[in-house]
């Protein structure tokens, strides 16, 4: 048996999730078992739906269009199912570049993109992207020149916000799904961008 | 019987408008981050109307929902030592009852 470490009492927060569950299981508003598939679906989720959300917008234009008019009206176009969610889709293009963050806590598409990495929940990343984005983009590895302006998305309240990336040139025939595998999470983030 | 849900409350502002947000430090539960209080930006657009947070918060039904705005603010006009462009930008969603006519 792997050592377990040192002891260590729950914490409020643990405490709280258990008595909580505990209660409403109890009440029989859900069951263990459905609790259960719930965590471990949002724990499969990666950010694959994303990606395919964006090839479709680099092959489709008609697609495009409506995904920025309405981004949740047009996840749903491709089965996707998301809700709850009200997504605002942002462009990049020559001129500008978009940049996700949650300044007050980590909102999230995660019906997109899944569980968000732990960068994009530290103090570090959360204070400095509305401050400084150029440096914090620059420690990704993303230079993005003076001309091109930088706009940053505080997701401070009800919407949620996917960066559509510019399509890499040298993916001319591509199909969809050959496209998609270009596309990671970072990308639609906005702290990457996708290269061929 | 239910209650009839009341209508959201009325737009006051319109994508272009310049808005300032109020520099107010209520406590509780508030979305509107510190470091936009007391600045000026342009609205957006609108991104629909939301039930109160800040009612929300307390347990109470949040009504009648506050219309949501995204707000576009320069980043020289929120850091005044900002490094980068004069047309970087940051973005912020914030409700009806925080922003005033500058």
């Amino acid at each position: 048996m792997n050592d377990p470490g040192p002891y260590r009492p729950l914490t409020y927060f643990q405490l709280m999730e258990i008595s909580l569950r505990e209660l409403l299981v109890e009440k029989g508003v859900v069951t263990e078992e459905e609790v259960a598939e719930e965590v471990e679906a949002m724990r499969r989720r990666g950010y694959e739906r994303g990606a395919r959300v964006v090839a479709r917008a680099w092959t489709d234009p008609g697609y495009k269009q409506r995904l920025l008019e309405n981004g949740t009206k047009a996840c749903e176009e491709l089965g996707l199912e998301v809700p709850a969610l009200k997504l605002l889709v942002v462009e990049n293009t020559p001129e500008v570049h978009n940049a996700i963050v949650c300044t007050l806590c980590s909102c999230y598409p995660r019906m997109l993109l899944g569980i968000p990495p732990e960068w994009y929940k530290s103090r570090n990343y959360r204070s400095r992207m509305v401050r400084e984005p150029r440096a914090v983009l620059a420690e990704f590895g993303l230079e993005i020149p003076e001309r091109v302006a930088i706009r940053v998305h505080d997701s401070t309240a009800d919407m949620r916000y996917l960066v559509l990336p510019m399509r890499p040139s040298g993916t001319e025939g591509w199909n969809e799904e050959r496209l998609a595998s270009l596309v990671t999470r970072d990308c639609m983030i906005g702290v990457a961008v996708p290269r061929a | 019987m239910a209650r009839a849900r009341p209508r959201p409350l009325k737009e006051q502002f319109r994508p272009g408008d310049a808005v300032r947000v109020l520099d107010a430090h209520p406590l509780g539960h508030v979305r509107t981050p510190f470091y936009i209080r007391g600045k000026t930006g342009t609205v957006e657009r609108l991104c629909g109307a939301f039930p109160n947070p800040e009612e929300l918060a307390q347990m109470r039904d949040g009504l009648p929902a506050q219309p949501l705005y995204r707000v576009r603010f320069r980043q020289q006009d929120v850091w005044p030592d900002y490094r980068g462009g004069a047309d970087d930008v940051v973005e912020v969603e914030i409700y009806q009852h925080w922003l005033e006519k500058p």
